[in-house]
């Protein structure tokens, strides 16, 4: 075994989570989709950092973990107020710019 | 340079138990169909991460994957899922024609290029983090987080009260209609009564149990007829089957309360002339301490 089987790991789940964010139309599932996207980012980051002996590449996973966390609180928040307005958390229904 | 990194068949073995349920567990992002299964699974996918960090020699960041994203991020996402889309069915139909085969297709194709070029990449020989984390890897992280990139690290900090300010303007509500309290409940109560409305409301509703043995929440009252009032036993109660019938009392019981005699029972001679005497000890006693 081998480092890239880590990294393909995470090709795995990367292609997984951009195939749910374009197919699912529940805004709460494609967010996790993005989410696992990531994550599948990060793995790539230590692996990588792991691979050059480098611990630059955890910090910068470090820093996607945080910009991540404050980007789902506001995520989550728009998908909440949004729900709470049109009454419904699915992606093709929030079109109010164009209608 | 250190020698080159040598995988062990532990880690090869966890590799392969982990990354197979992490693979089902993102799939399930693809056919699970209620949101609620989804984010347990995606948890699950997050662990599973934790661990791979860890056995990739990044402690640090495998405990912040624990606390981040299995205790922050998806328990977050459970909340919302409880506030807005426990139970929203998903529509099926496409805007835009063919996007999801187009997708499917477009990613597997990403999927099969990015393995092609990992698998055939020649990689320089994996040195590994024995010599970076010599004084630990916490340690080691924080030098440089502290150090090289100290102005980013503060600008997370503007970062994430910036979000949580912008979380708590998103998410507030102005109120559109004064709020109603008890005060105002209670008057309008008596101002729709005054106007010739029905008495519901304005006097208490009747609460459950009707004789001295039997006031269990589960025994309706009884109204002036002597029928049992329904709404006086609590709706769990009523919708699970479970309300007593009057029946179910104790027949000589209520024919007795029927007649209005007194409920405790009558002392006979020898009773009543101890309860006589102790009455006189008492106040006796009483006089006595006069």
């Amino acid at each position: 075994m081998s480092l890239v089987n880590y990294l393909v790991l995470s090709g795995i789940l990367f292609s997984i989570g951009s195939i749910a964010v374009l197919t699912r139309r529940n805004a709460i599932i494609a967010f996790m989709g993005v989410e696992l996207m990531l994550n599948a980012a990060n793995l790539t980051l230590v692996t990588f950092g792991r691979l050059h002996g480098d611990l630059h590449g955890q910090v910068i996973a470090f820093f996607v973990m945080v910009v991540a966390a404050a980007e789902v609180v506001i995520g989550l928040a728009i998908i909440v107020s949004i729900f709470r307005t049109r009454g419904s958390a699915s992606i093709d229904d929030a079109n109010l710019l164009k209608s | 340079m250190n020698a080159a990194l040598e995988i062990s068949t532990g880690e090869a073995v966890l590799f392969w138990v982990l990354a197979p349920l992490m693979v089902a567990g993102a799939l399930s992002l693809l056919f699970a169909k209620r949101p609620v299964h989804i984010a347990v699974s995606i948890a699950g996918v997050m662990i599973g991460l934790a661990v791979m960090y860890i056995m990739l020699e990044a402690p640090f960041l495998g405990v912040a994957q624990i606390v981040v994203y299995t205790g922050a991020v998806m328990m977050l996402f459970l909340f919302v899922i409880m506030l807005a889309g426990v139970d929203s069915s998903e529509s099926l139909v496409e805007t835009i024609k063919g996007q999801r085969g187009i997708a499917v297709v477009g990613l597997l194709g990403l999927l099969i290029l990015v393995i092609t070029v990992l698998t055939r990449a020649s990689l320089p020989p994996a040195v590994g983090l024995a010599q970076a984390n010599a004084d630990t890897n916490p340690v080691g992280v924080a030098r440089l987080i502290f150090g090289d990139y100290i102005f980013a690290f503060e600008l997370t900090a503007a970062l994430l009260i910036t979000a949580a300010l912008g979380a708590l303007v998103l998410s507030h509500r102005r109120r559109l209609s004064p709020k109603v309290g008890q005060a105002e409940l209670a008057e309008a109560k008596l101002a729709a009564y005054g106007k010739g409305g029905s008495a519901e409301g304005v006097t208490p509703p009747a609460g459950p149990g009707v004789y001295a043995r039997h006031n269990s929440a589960d025994m309706p009252a009884l109204d002036a007829a002597g029928n049992p009032i329904d709404d006086s036993v609590v709706t769990v109660l009523r919708v699970r089957g479970q309300e007593a019938e009057t029946a179910d009392l104790d027949a000589d019981r209520v024919a007795r309360i029927a007649t209005g005699a007194p409920m405790v029972p009558e002392l006979d001679g020898a009773e009543r002339a101890d309860r006589a005497e102790l009455d006189e000890q008492a106040e006796t006693t009483k006089e006595n301490e006069e």
